[in-house]
């Protein structure tokens, strides 16, 4: 078992959480620690509930975690929703004055702090926040420096008077502690690494950056807003345009409209948002412009849950817009690659002139993780495909694009080619002038969708786009399983679920049953016969979906004939914890169900 | 507008003459509108690969198809939403938004009503023929009350929408209405639009002759006066701008009522595009700045 420590803070909205958690996780990282948080929260701005859980430790963590060691309530609600989650050698600590603890189970330490003895109330409102901070670090064998620094930087803009203040009361926790209660028996260990620590969202704005996105634009919805608020807050110095928009339907066509300009353009939104915004991918596909559209699920139908998670948007992304046209969609696997995957598709897109869609949801989103700094490239290769921009050559310009030299009229925008890629020349470079439609056209751009419609030609540009889906296929490296080659049992996942997953593997192997997992990042392509391959010895096969209907097991077998031995599944908006497929794969392989739906224990 | 660069050979209509010949029905007010705009250019002198001819979907967002620049025939009300994205890219460009009533004022009321406020640098010509045309005849937001088509077989209940005052209200900096049926006045009206910094709304009456049996040249030739003419009127008057916009019915004003040149456009607002437009940049964040964003997070 990988040696991991979680602290897990509630109370209600408005009660700051966020502050000890930042805080926390700062700390955490600069000690060289993974770390992996998760707030469950709701649609409220002040009141609700709030647990935000922060998972660290020397190795990496990909996910929450089964277990809180160190659990913080700020209100009653919390401790009477969470105590009883706290197994033997956890602890939690409370405002005495305010939060009466309820029954702890053998083994727990309860810590009350006197909260008004220790710090005055009436100037300091969040003083149990800061007096819990003190005490949990002290118990957790970290020493004050590394506190102070941290709420320093914190409350610096308020002024010295404000930061003695903070760093007091945290003293007074950390001494209160030391002087009252038992401290952890494993110190939190240190390494030399270093970590960044981010949301998917802020990964995928940077990735954006990375990938040379000059324009930008969004309406806000959750979870989905963070990309607007990073884009909007670098826009100078990234150089790049970054509009918010009147609504979704907008965003797409803006968005396409800086592409044909000639610019690397992108977008996100959640999948409400998305829903609105299909008539534009239709667009994007037909005048051959590429766009990159990020959806970053949260659970649905309709408004569903704003704040939860869900992988139930895949079937939406397969068939956005309609008519047929090629099309990517691509799902990170974890935080770090939020970042990774935007230049990825930048580069399929541009080569091959059609809509990217980056399938996010929540759990990644909104979630943070402690990330390598070298695992941020911000000078991946960039292939901008065919691509004629007005350029007079003076330009120190990294596009990879040729600048647009004259034509004597013969220019076609939609030449027919072997692979299906037609030179794009944009608005602005001489002798290429041509007008694109969302009607069916020919070669040189010009309608045959009103006055003389044709089926041989329609045909023939039908046949055109559609050979681009061969180049695609091709360029989208294939899907791998994992080790061990040989197992008991394969768990199938796509996207978010790729560290739970791994550590439920991990679990199982431990206790004796061999498991790996096929985690596939690119849906479309899907690659289904390397899919099969790749499967057909497995002995037991379960998909791990994050949606009620099992979206990627329908997928697999309409493209593959594929069926899998049994499906673990979960809709209540919260995300999987280890134990939750641990169990269900053992009563599956124990013959009781071929569908597990596991009980999500902690109320949030 | 930007006019672009003066090139060194002439731009005659000629050059400006589309791959195919426009689709409209003969006598179709958009004939007139499609001219208007090559004399336009051509007076101008814009080299046509610096000009975008962006439309929607209808009769009239055919137009980029019939005219030798850089076009865009886009979705149903979407093309000013386009526009936006493509000016932002690439200021340099000459941008035109030419469509109908429907598609502008219908599908696209919300983009129409957010590109003003934003003064985003574009020439936005409606050919407004108080009618669904290429859908065989259905009732328009600018149908007037009364009127009977084949949606609203027993006449139009609802008010029609005043594209004049709406355009007022939403802060666009330059609104005009021009009438197919005078070449020489809409061609100017054009001109004017194209070389205003800033988002420029020209209203055409452009009847159609299939659907519309209400509102034909005959009806307008009478009412059309012209506002050029009135030696009182002072376009930088909003007040005076937005009562005239009132008048219909045996007077019917057209030229430019309003244009205000105190307000910055979009593009010129935003310190991103101090280096030039976004298309001519180098892709790549500065190696000090790509690391300042990782620092911010450790």
């Amino acid at each position: 078992m990988k040696q991991t420590f979680a602290v897990a803070i509630g109370g209600a909205a408005g009660q700051g959480v966020a502050t000890p958690g930042d805080i926390f996780a700062k700390i955490f990282s600069r000690r060289g620690l993974s770390l992996n948080a998760y707030n469950a929260y709701q649609s409220i701005i002040r009141g609700g509930h709030t647990l935000l859980t922060i998972r660290t430790g020397p190795e990496p963590v990909t996910n929450m975690g089964d277990r809180i060691d160190l659990l913080i309530p700020l209100n009653q609600d919390t401790m009477d929703r969470h105590l009883k989650l706290l197994r033997s050698g956890a602890a939690c600590i409370f405002n005495a004055d305010t939060i009466k603890p309820g029954e702890a189970a053998d083994g727990v330490q309860l810590c009350p702090l006197p909260v008004s003895e220790l710090a005055d109330i009436t100037r300091n409102k969040v003083a149990q926040n800061t007096l819990a901070m003190g005490a949990g670090l002290h118990m957790m064998g970290v020493g004050f420096a590394p506190l102070e620094e941290a709420l320093r930087e914190q409350f610096r803009k308020k002024g010295e008077a404000v930061v003695a203040e903070n760093v007091g009361v945290a003293r007074a926790g950390y001494d209160y502690a030391a002087a009252h209660f038992t401290s952890f028996p494993n110190p939190l260990p240190k390494t030399e690494k270093r970590y960044a620590v981010l949301s998917g969202n802020i990964a995928m704005a940077m990735g954006g950056a990375a990938a040379g996105v000059k324009f930008y634009c969004a309406y806000p919805m959750s979870p989905s807003t963070g990309v607007l608020h990073w884009m909007a807050a670098h826009a100078r110095k990234a150089g790049i345009m970054v509009r918010q928009v009147e609504d979704e339907i907008g965003v797409i066509n803006m968005a396409i409209g800086a592409a044909h300009a000639g610019v690397r353009s992108m977008c996100a939104t959640s999948g409400g948002g998305f829903a609105l915004m299909s008539e534009g991918l239709g667009m994007s596909a037909m005048i051959e412009t590429p766009v990159v559209v990020i959806n970053c699920q949260r659970a649905g139908p309709s408004t569903g849950v704003p704040t939860k998670t869900e992988q139930g948007d895949l079937w939406q992304m397969l068939g956005a817009a309609f008519g047929d046209y090629p099309r990517a969609i691509v799902a990170p696997l974890d935080i770090a690659d939020c970042f990774k995957v935007i230049p990825e598709m930048f580069n399929l897109v541009d080569r091959f002139q059609c809509p990217g869609l980056v399938l996010c949801d929540l759990l990644l989103s909104e979630g943070r993780l402690g990330v390598d700094p070298k695992d941020m490239d911000f000078s991946p290769a960039i292939n901008r495909g065919e691509l004629i921009l007005p350029l007079d050559g003076k330009e120190a310009n990294g596009n990879g694009a040729s600048a647009g030299v004259a034509t004597n009229g013969g220019y076609k925008r939609y030449k027919f080619t072997e692979s299906g890629i037609s030179p794009r020349a944009v608005p602005g470079v001489p002798g290429h002038t041509h007008t694109v439609a969302t009607d069916e056209h020919m070669e040189d751009g010009v309608l045959i969708s009103d006055e003389f419609t044709n089926p041989i030609k329609r045909r023939a540009m039908m046949e055109k786009r559609m050979r681009k889906v061969t180049g695609i296929e091709a360029a989208v490296p294939l899907p791998t399983l994992w080790e061990p080659r040989e197992a008991d049992v394969t768990l199938i996942g796509w996207g978010s679920t790729k560290g739970v997953i791994e550590e439920a593997c991990d679990i199982l192997n431990e206790e004796g049953i061999s498991a790996n997992q096929l985690q596939i990042r690119w849906l479309v392509p899907l690659h289904g016969e390397a899919i099969l391959e790749l499967l057909k010895n497995a002995r037991h096969t379960i998909i791990v979906e994050n949606n009620y209907s099992g979206q990627f097991a329908r997928y697999l077998r309409s493209e593959t004939s594929f069926v899998p031995d049994g499906n673990i599944r979960k809709y209540d908006g919260e995300p999987f914890m280890p134990h939750h497929i641990v169990e269900a794969v053992k009563e599956q392989l124990a013959g009781k169900t071929h569908l597990s739906v596991p009980m999500h224990e902690i109320m949030v | 507008m930007a006019t672009g660069v003066q090139r060194a050979t002439q731009l005659t209509v000629a050059d400006l003459k589309g791959k195919v010949d426009p689709d409209w029905c003969p006598g179709c007010g958009d004939f007139g509108v499609l001219a208007a705009i090559q004399k336009a250019l051509v007076e101008l002198q814009i080299p046509n690969h610096n000009v975008v001819a962006i439309s929607g979907i209808g009769c009239s967002s055919n137009l980029p198809g019939f005219i030798n620049t850089y076009g865009m025939h886009t979705l149903h009300g979407r093309a000013l939403a386009v526009a936006t994205g493509l000016k932002l890219a690439n200021h340099e460009l000459t941008v035109l938004v030419t469509g109908g009533d429907g598609d502008g004022f219908g599908i696209g009321g919300n983009h129409f009503v957010h590109t003003m406020r934003r003064n985003v640098d574009l020439l936005y010509i409606v050919m407004d023929n108080q009618i669904y045309g290429l859908t065989t005849g259905q009732t328009s937001p600018t149908s007037r009350i009364g009127m009977k088509t084949k949606s609203m077989p027993f006449g139009n209940i609802e008010a029609p929408v005043n594209p004049i005052s709406l355009a007022l209200a939403a802060g666009a900096t330059f609104v005009a209405r021009g009438f197919s049926g005078d070449q020489k006045h809409l061609t100017e009206l054009i001109k004017q639009g194209i070389e205003h910094k800033g988002f420029s709304f020209l209203d055409v009456f452009s009847p159609c002759v299939t659907y519309n049996h209400d509102n034909t040249y005959q009806w307008y030739r009478p009412r059309v006066k012209k506002l050029e003419d009135d030696s009182a009127y002072d376009a930088s008057d909003w007040p005076m701008a937005m009562e005239k916009s009132l008048l219909w019915g045996e007077e019917i004003p057209i030229g430019r009522f309003f244009e205000r040149t105190d307000v910055p456009s979009l593009h010129a607002a935003e310190p991103v595009l101090n280096e030039g437009p976004l298309v001519r940049l180098d892709p790549r964040v500065p190696a000090d700045a790509a690391r300042g964003f990782i620092e911010e997070l450790m």
